[in-house]
């Protein structure tokens, strides 16, 4: 099954666990105001490749992966979820840990067919690394042009699954830092049994040199980039919301284990 | 048992100079983290805000604060000098006072002359006199014998960097040695050499006779400069602080006779950490004040300095001593070689702040304890200055007593030693290949009238055929122009203080090297892989090309273009060893440019990968910047695919990364670098 990348990076430091081997795929339906890889969102590109080819250049340097593993990221990785289960299996054969950065967008619980195919790709995933952009169905839109009903029921889903999963979200100034969702979004994923970090990135401007070169105009002109501090008081509004969530589940309310690993 | 060594282990150390047997007896692993360390005392802060002070306005003079145009430099040379001597527990400056630079004819008299000048000085006319008519120097004897080929390789920078005109350095005594013997034992240990040379002269004889008489004379004079400062080290050193005190008088000899290269002080940590054990077991010292032994003694090492010209700080890019010294590693035992001093000489980049000089250097090892790997990363991040070296590569065939002269020069401390050869710049050779020895730049015959490459467009077997021609007669053009220079650096400037801390029979690497490793590999696989077409000048020279259609590129772990590089190395280090070498020389080569790859580029021509004209060179066995695009892993993994055996003087790999990518909040990745290559 050939897969559609856009490029690969032999040394991930940012993208999971340790130090990893990171497929970048091409082509992406959402479009996030603060995405920094614009190149990636074109559908109809990239270069063709089997997944035997990734393995084997993972397999040359393997010594370097002893605590990481195969990231893949994008581009939207489950657009091209038959690639991705190929990949996945032979990874699973080696012993290799996989790990899929994402942003739920292609899933559809309405699909039985797709569902199936899911079941098949979540049996050899070790961890979801899903990106919630925005809580708030309204905001959502305006943000990535798409709805995230489909990206909350993934996380519900990964849940019920039971497959390891960290929880990031980009914090933009004036864009997805008001507290009120922030808490929301805590709510959400309070009551995820898989939910194993959260990540909470600030926003960067190093994306807009990547519009310029691709001559689209940059939506975030002239929003700041936002502190590692500011990024860290707003991880904590998140934090009061999966406690509440918790409480009220009876469940342990203990987040501790959600502030380390992803830092 | 002397009573200097009261309470060590004793061994066969005791009855022969051997420095590795003391250390494996003696030493304590130590596997705990550095919470014991010690923060600098306010004489360390105090004397280090006033090297802060002469550093600032030495920049502000333009480079240079004080020089001496008078008296040429020996061990004893100059009195005493100080920044503070109440304050300072280890004492010495290569001239009577910090900050200024002694003058050292020997290498080159018009050299010592021109880093004068360019500074605003002016040499003694009669130093000037003495030296151009009386005494030859080493400059002066090379060009007696170079040949024209010779001359005329060294200006087109075919080959490049040669130490004809400046001291060749790489050269590490085993300054140890002073603190466990004594200078007066040293001394007897040389005439019993001395008396065991054969009896026949032939010149080998009458040469090791002559040099190491002169040794003798650098160990007396070596006492006598120590007893200047009222340090009395004939006798072994009987704690820590005269422990750090003799090893530093014998690297002081060593600067203050030789301007060279690399003046890498060897491997120094774990043994002094034997004194410091005994010592804090006794209750002689706390643990503050052997870290501020230690901080005063790097302090010294950062002070060192040469008069040298702008033209070589350039080479350099800046004013490098290279005082490296070996930190860690693993014994052939096993056991792992890190000490609580080795966490202290680190610890300096802490107390002193982060500094290039002196170039700690940790021989790293999977094996190395978790907690040192941890600290190790830490300073990493926090000062940027440590140099790392693969222990578990060269321990196969150094052992465990190697230290490291310069960057990247393994040698065995004391029994082993380096004729430094600078680099032929295997790009340029390859140009030469397409013209038939005619120089790109100048448009000279440099080379030999082969025949130049005929058409349009390149073929790769019949580049590759011109090349290896051009690069055998390189190889031996280099080759025995390195044979003229170490024949006149040991007539002129023979190294008698580092080479009177070595044993009698030493092995003589002859270090060779390349540079352009990345661009000749990228121009090959241009040639094979895309298709290249040349341009000719209106003189019927090549002088640049066309290129079309893509090609694998050195750097992106592509077996391609790697097996290329491989090659490439393999074959000039077989085209090295097929010459006579100076002193039986065993022959070597590097891959290892770190900062003269500018200048290098700077005098070659367009070459067919598309690096044009005068454009830097990649660092060392670097990928050409930027077409390494597969990220760091790759990157390093062509590199890693180098043969070490065709380049035991070692190869370098330049790499940077800003601490964020390394792991959020730079944290993930402190003590996590673990590699294990055969898993």
């Amino acid at each position: 099954m050939i897969g559609k990348i856009h490029s690969l990076e032999s040394f991930g430091t940012v993208d999971g666990p340790g130090v990893r081997y990171v497929v970048f795929v091409q082509g992406c339906p959402m479009r996030c105001a603060y995405c920094h890889n614009p190149d990636t969102w074109e559908i109809n590109a990239g270069t063709p490749m089997e997944p035997e080819y990734i393995i084997e250049q993972f397999e040359r340097n393997r010594s370097f992966y002893e605590s990481g593993g195969i990231t893949v990221t994008g581009g939207e990785p489950l657009l091209q979820i038959d690639f991705l289960i190929d990949l996945f299996t032979k990874a699973k054969e080696k012993n290799i840990h996989t790990c899929i950065d994402t942003s739920g967008i292609a899933f559809n619980p309405e699909s039985p067919e797709l569902l199936k195919k899911y079941d098949t790709l979540m049996a050899v995933t070790d961890l979801i690394m899903l990106d919630i952009k925005h809580i708030d169905p309204e905001h959502h839109i305006k943000l990535c042009k798409q709805k995230n009903d489909n990206i909350l029921a993934f996380a519900k889903y990964t849940g019920e699954k039971n497959v390891d999963l960290w929880i990031r979200h980009v914090v933009v100034p004036g864009l997805t830092d008001e507290d009120e969702y922030l808490y929301k979004l805590g709510y959400f994923i309070g009551e995820l049994p898989n939910l194993k970090a959260l990540d909470v990135l600030p926003y960067h401007t190093m994306g807009v040199v990547k519009y310029e070169k691709l001559g689209i105009e940059y939506p975030l002109k002239g929003t700041p980039a936002m502190t590692q501090k500011e990024a860290i008081e707003k991880k904590k509004v998140i934090l009061d919301g999966i406690r509440a969530k918790r409480k009220e589940l009876g469940l342990s309310e203990s987040t501790d284990h959600l502030t380390e690993g992803d830092e | 048992m002397k009573p200097e060594w009261k309470d060590f282990v004793g061994g066969k150390w005791q009855h022969e100079v051997n420095v590795r047997d003391f250390i494996q007896k003696n030493y304590h692993p130590y596997d705990g983290d550095e919470s014991f360390l010690a923060g600098p005392t306010q004489n360390t802060k105090d004397l280090w805000a006033m090297v802060t002070e002469l550093s600032k306005k030495e920049r502000e003079a333009g480079g240079v604060l004080d020089m001496d145009t008078k008296v040429i430099s020996t061990i004893t040379s100059h009195g005493p000098g100080y920044l503070d001597k109440s304050k300072e527990t280890i004492v010495g400056f290569q001239t009577d006072k910090p900050f200024k630079r002694s003058m050292q004819p020997y290498g080159g008299i018009r050299m010592a002359e021109k880093a004068c000048a360019d500074n605003g000085y002016t040499v003694d006319p009669e130093i000037s006199e003495f030296f151009s008519v009386h005494r030859k120097t080493h400059n002066a004897g090379c060009f007696d014998a170079y040949n024209d080929e010779m001359r005329a390789c060294r200006s087109s920078h075919v080959i490049t960097g040669l130490p004809d005109a400046y001291g060749r350095g790489r050269i590490i005594g085993d300054y140890r040695r002073i603190a466990l013997y004594g200078i007066d034992y040293l001394i007897e240990d040389k005439i019993a050499q001395k008396n065991s040379t054969g009896r026949v002269m032939t010149d080998d004889v009458i040469r090791l006779r002559e040099e190491l008489s002169e040794q003798i004379t650098a160990l007396k004079m070596m006492k006598e400069m120590a007893a200047s400062y009222g340090c009395d080290i004939s006798k072994p050193a009987s704690n820590v602080q005269e422990a750090i005190q003799a090893t530093y008088f014998g690297y002081l000899a060593a600067v203050k006779e030789q301007n060279g290269a690399a003046m890498s002080l060897g491997r120094t940590s774990t043994f002094i950490d034997c004194f410091a054990e005994r010592d804090l077991k006794n209750g002689t010292f706390t643990e503050e004040q052997i870290q501020e032994f230690v901080d005063h003694f790097i302090m010294k090492l950062r002070c060192v300095k040469f008069a040298r010209t702008p033209e070589y700080n350039q080479i350099f890019a800046g004013d490098p001593v290279w005082v490296t010294e070996s930190i860690g590693g693993v014994g052939v035992d096993g056991r792992h070689m890190v000490t609580k001093m080795s966490f202290r000489y680190l610890h300096t980049l802490e107390n002193l702040g982060a500094a290039p000089e002196p170039n700690l250097t940790v021989l790293w090892s999977t094996r190395l304890p978790e907690s040192f790997k941890k600290f190790c990363a830490n300073i990493s991040i926090t000062t940027s200055s440590i140099q790392y070296e693969n222990d578990d590569l060269m321990r196969v065939t150094h052992g465990d007593d190697y230290g490291i002269a310069c960057c990247v020069s393994s040698m065995r401390i004391g029994k082993e030693m380096q004729f430094f050869g600078a680099r032929a710049n295997l790009a340029k050779c390859l140009l030469y290949a397409l013209n038939g020895g005619v120089d790109e730049v100048t448009k000279k015959q440099v080379g030999p009238k082969y025949r130049p490459v005929e058409g349009d467009y390149l073929d790769y077997d019949d580049v590759m055929a011109k090349y290896t021609d051009m690069m055998e007669w390189l190889a031996d053009v280099y080759v025995n122009t390195l044979n003229v220079i170490h024949y006149m650096h040991d007539k002129y400037c023979y190294e008698r203080a580092q080479m009177a801390l070595h044993d009698r029979d030493v092995r003589r690497y002859f270090a060779t090297g390349m540079a352009g490793l990345s661009v000749v590999a990228d121009s090959l696989s241009a040639i094979k892989y895309a298709k290249v077409k040349v341009i000719r000048d209106e003189d019927g020279i090549i002088t640049d090309f066309e290129t079309t259609g893509d090609f694998p590129k050195y750097g992106n772990d592509d077996d391609r273009v790697d097996e290329i590089a491989q090659e490439l190395v393999h074959k000039f280090m077989t085209m090295i060893r097929r010459h006579h070498t100076y002193r039986n020389g065993f022959p070597t080569m590097s891959v290892l440019t770190i900062t003269s790859n500018v200048t290098y580029g700077k005098a070659t021509g367009n070459t067919p990968d598309g690096r044009r004209k005068g454009q830097p060179f990649a660092p060392g066995a670097n990928p050409m910047h930027n077409r390494d695009t597969h990220g760091a892993v790759a990157s390093l993994s062509s590199v890693a695919k180098l043969p070490f055996m065709d380049s035991q003087d070692g190869i370098s790999n330049t790499f940077t990364i800003v601490p964020g990518a390394l792991g959020k909040d730079d944290q993930i990745f402190a003590g996590d670098i673990e590699v294990d290559l055969n898993r």
